[in-house]
């Protein structure tokens, strides 16, 4: 059963699940062109990819959420049609998704109730819960409301209640994404005993050290289709990113002499209530950046990153005015307007919908974020060819593809439009840039031509805030990290000094000094 | 083989354009039939319709006439729509510019009041749409009341007004107690374009509107910022574009252009003040905006062709004694179809043909 090779030598088993041909087709496009994988009992498959590679339409597929235009799917050796995910689950096919189905307002006893198909009553369901919770290390108090649960305690609930319908195969959708370092060593001992209990999992992620360390087998996928299964602890990272992007990265360098000048962007003291309910209180935020400096924020999702961002880009403002300060002027009580004009420019998480308008030209795009400062509008009248201009520029210079000209936003892919909107804001020569999650979702090439336009920029003197959850990023162009926990900002450590495990226990809401480090983790 | 819905990469211009006319041609389709249920000749019935109002000179100006409010107040209005502001009552607004227009006219009755009459008349007007169209935006903005409950229920005040007036302090002494005001002095009436026609000065005005929504919208920052603050409100305010200003300023534009468009009316078609001087412009307006793709120039043609709607309906009332009311049926149903087709620029029709799957055999 541990053989290494599940391809292989197993006469007379089969695997627990194979797709044969699975062709997945939407209009013109191929999501999915005739992929073969075989998932055997015990065993921890990862299923790796860029963004767009086809590892969501299939494990859609899988668990019964879409139907498969051609190919089917094979169940312990029976061919099977899945009417749903209800079906998946009584087949004994459980999921886990990146983005977590749960009700803010109810517990946590009664969102794993609402997720069953089962008809127990709810005190059994309670005392089931409480048992799987204890058996696996997932520490759960059944009678708190969600919005109070940290987003590793969300991934929890959503584990354990994949676990009390006691699937033989259990899917996880990067459930790494949002855990600190240590929450996923803990998560992966529990994947570990899952797989000693002979249950099949698979695993998606793009994260490759996490995947060489827990993996049994890996499946690659690309534009589609299945490049190779192979056994990736014995391939390398860097064998495993070629197999996936299809040839080499492109390496970020970071110019060597770059030197840091007056302070750009100060936050003093910033406390902001939150803008909507359950919404994160921003608790006295400082620090200061320099000209020719990156700063990293660090932290899980929804610990303050959204409220940070609009409070500094002005989209929510704060009463003192001394709270932001850009480029030397206080700006806390400024319209965004008013902080671009002063030389500010800001990349939302969102790409669609807040970083720009889907359904517009790129060019009214440009203009966008360029009507107040960039010659784009004379006298209340838009002038086309100064933003055509600047789509031109932003293509030439950032390699965004597309089909024409001035094409939609939406029509652009992810990594494109990024592009897009990165070269947008740093062609108007910003002094600082605040960027959030820069490279969230984008194909290995474009995030590597963003990340070293952030790298550039601060050469070129601009003060570049960085907001990401992938450390690795951090790691590779941060010159100090800070991280977010529940709306405060702890003190920004050298990139040097910022290691895997301190910027954990930060993003934990632990303290660094062993003292109070053990009251913290008592409280 | 199943038909499915599939969404395009990017909104077809083709059928941007294309749209309204299949929704024209399955409305006329199920006039049809309608017709045809009701005992009357289709094709005649269709020939009273849309032939014979294009066939005599004084049909034509009467389509000008009527297409002169509803283009003035379709314009207000898709500049409320494209900021995703939505302003239903542009009835009332369109009433209460006639009974402020109208309040000059009454009060300068008879005396030797000079050539500035008109143009106060019009500013009046144009004010007082304005103001009535602030109490929604006002409300909506301030206490997050919904608009289009608002400023629905505000027509029915405005139309309750009017009426009060041309029964009460406004009717006319001499007019047999008929609940309207005296004819209105030449100094208050809006000048005929051509001499025993009717097609008048308004007219021009709409034109004019319509030239200047274009480059409104089409040339100038503050006609791109109501078309993103519509089109994506969270990039909007990422923009620097304030929603809520917006909404003040479009519902004031809109109620506006209906304030005048009322005046006009009465103080050139009409000639006084009375009960039912709008055969429902607003709300067909309403229609006209989307059915002119919230376009100036769409809107002017749709203005014209629901015009031809109004002028055939009672030519088919007259020669084949088919109810009035069967026009609002009509334009029900465009606006019905018109908002259906609106899908196909987002999406497209597609036959599927499904994998020969043996689903008996499953499991």
């Amino acid at each position: 059963m541990l053989d290494s090779t599940p391809d292989g030598l197993n006469f007379g088993e089969s695997p627990l699940l194979r797709t044969i041909g699975l062709t997945k087709r939407y209009g013109d496009f191929l999501a999915n062109d005739s992929i073969d994988i075989d998932i055997w009992p015990g065993e921890i498959h990862a299923l790796l990819g860029e963004n767009g590679a086809g590892k969501s339409t299939l494990v859609k597929a899988i668990y019964g959420l879409i139907q498969p235009s051609a190919g089917e799917i094979r169940w312990q050796g029976k061919r099977i049609v899945l009417s749903g995910p209800s079906e998946a689950r009584k087949r004994g096919i459980g999921m886990v998704f990146q983005h977590f189905s749960l009700f803010d307002n109810l517990t946590v006893a009664e969102n794993v109730a609402l997720g069953l198909d089962g008809r127990e009553s709810f005190n059994d369901m309670s005392a089931r819960l409480a048992q799987v919770s204890k058996t696996y290390g997932l520490p759960l108090d059944p009678k708190r409301e969600v919005w109070q649960l940290s987003v590793g305690e969300r991934q929890r609930i959503e584990i354990v209640r994949a676990l009390m319908q006691d699937p033989k195969f259990l899917i996880l959708d990067e459930p790494t994404a949002v855990l600190t370092p240590q929450e996923a060593d803990q998560l992966f001992i529990v994947l570990e005993r899952l797989r000693a209990e002979g249950r099949a999992i698979l695993y998606i992620s793009h994260k490759l050290e996490e995947v060489k360390r827990l993996c049994d087998t890996a499946t690659i996928l690309r534009g589609g289709r299945k490049v190779e299964t192979c056994d990736p602890r014995r391939e390398t990272a860097a064998s495993l990113a070629r197999m996936m992007v299809g040839g080499e990265i492109k390496e970020v360098k970071a110019a060597a002499g770059r030197t840091t000048t007056v302070p750009r962007l100060v936050v003093n003291d910033l406390s902001l209530a939150p803008g909507e309910a359950h919404g994160v209180r921003l608790e006295h935020i400082s620090f200061e950046l320099k000209g020719g400096e990156i700063l990293g924020i660090a932290g899980v999702a929804g610990n303050g990153q959204d409220e940070l961002f609009a409070a500094l880009s002005g989209e929510r403002l704060s009463k003192d005015p001394g709270t932001v300060v850009i480029e030397g002027i206080a700006a806390g009580h400024l319209s965004i307007t008013e902080r671009r004009k002063l030389g500010a420019a800001f990349v939302p998480e969102e790409r669609l919908g807040h970083g720009t308008a889907p359904r517009m030209k790129l060019s009214e795009n440009a203009l966008l974020t360029g009507h107040a400062a960039s010659g784009m509008v004379h006298r209340g009248f838009i002038n086309t060819a100064a933003a055509l201009k600047t789509v031109d520029r932003a293509t030439e210079t950032f390699d965004v593809r597309k089909a024409k000209r001035d094409p939609e936003a939406a029509s652009l892919s992810g990594g494109n439009l990024q592009k897009f909107i990165v070269g947008r804001e740093i062609l108007r020569n910003p002094a600082v840039l605040v960027v959030s999650q820069p490279t969230w979702g984008v194909d290995a090439g474009a995030a590597a031509v963003i990340r070293q336009a952030l790298l550039d920029l601060a050469t070129a003197g601009a003060a570049v805030l960085v907001t990401s959850q992938d450390l690795d990023e951090l790691a590779e162009i941060a010159d100090r990290i800070a991280v977010i926990f529940h709306g405060r900002l702890s003190a920004p450590l050298a990139a040097s000094e910022a290691t895997r495990e301190k910027l954990g226990l930060l993003m934990g809401g632990s303290s660094l000094e062993p003292k109070e480090a053990a009251h913290a983790v008592g409280a | 083989m199943q038909l499915v819905l599939e969404k395009r990469a990017e909104r077809s211009g083709t059928i941007a354009l294309v749209s309204p006319l299949i929704a024209i041609g399955l409305t006329i389709a199920t006039m049809v039939i309608l017709f045809a249920i009701l005992g009357k000749n289709p094709l005649l019935a269709l020939h009273a319709y849309f032939i014979a109002p294009l066939t005599d000179g004084y049909s034509l100006q009467e389509i000008a006439v009527k297409a002169t409010p509803l283009v003035m107040i379709a314009i207000g209005l898709s500049l409320c729509y494209l900021a995703n502001a939505w302003n239903i009552g542009a009835e009332g607004q369109f009433l209460i510019g006639a009974v402020a227009g109208s309040w000059i006219a009454v009060r300068t009755q008879g005396t030797d009041a000079g050539a500035w009459v008109l143009p106060v008349m019009l500013v009046l007007a144009a004010a007082a749409g304005a103001l009535y169209a602030l109490i929604p935006a006002i409300c909506k903005v301030k206490f997050g009341a919904s608009e289009i409950l608002t400023s629905l229920m505000l027509v029915y005040v405005a139309d309750l007004f009017l009426d009060y007036l041309v029964r009460g302090p406004w009717r006319d002494p001499h007019g047999f107690n008929f609940p309207t005001t005296a004819e209105f002095d030449p100094v208050a009436t809006v000048p005929l374009l051509i001499e025993g026609g009717r097609l008048h000065f308004g007219s021009i005005l709409a034109l004019l509107v319509v030239a200047a929504a274009a480059i409104l919208l089409g040339r100038t920052i503050k006609g791109f910022e109501i078309r993103v603050v519509g089109a994506a409100p969270r990039a909007a305010r990422f923009g620097g574009f304030k929603a809520d200003r917006l909404i003040i300023l479009t519902f004031a534009v809109s109620g506006a252009l209906a304030g005048l468009a009322g005046i006009i009316e009465v103080a050139g078609p009409v000639g006084h003040l009375q009960p039912g001087i709008s055969p429902g412009y607003g709300f067909t307006a309403i229609i006209v905006a989307f059915l002119g793709r919230l376009n100036p120039l769409g809107i002017l043609i749709a203005g014209l062709f629901l015009a031809l709607t109004f002028i055939g309906g009672e030519q088919a009332q007259i020669t084949m004694k088919i109810p009035l009311d069967v026009t609002k049926v009509f334009q029900g149903i465009l606006l019905f179809y018109v908002l259906a087709c609106d899908s196909l620029i987002l999406y497209r029709f597609k036959l599927v043909f499904p994998n020969r799957q043996v689903t008996s055999g499953a499991g």
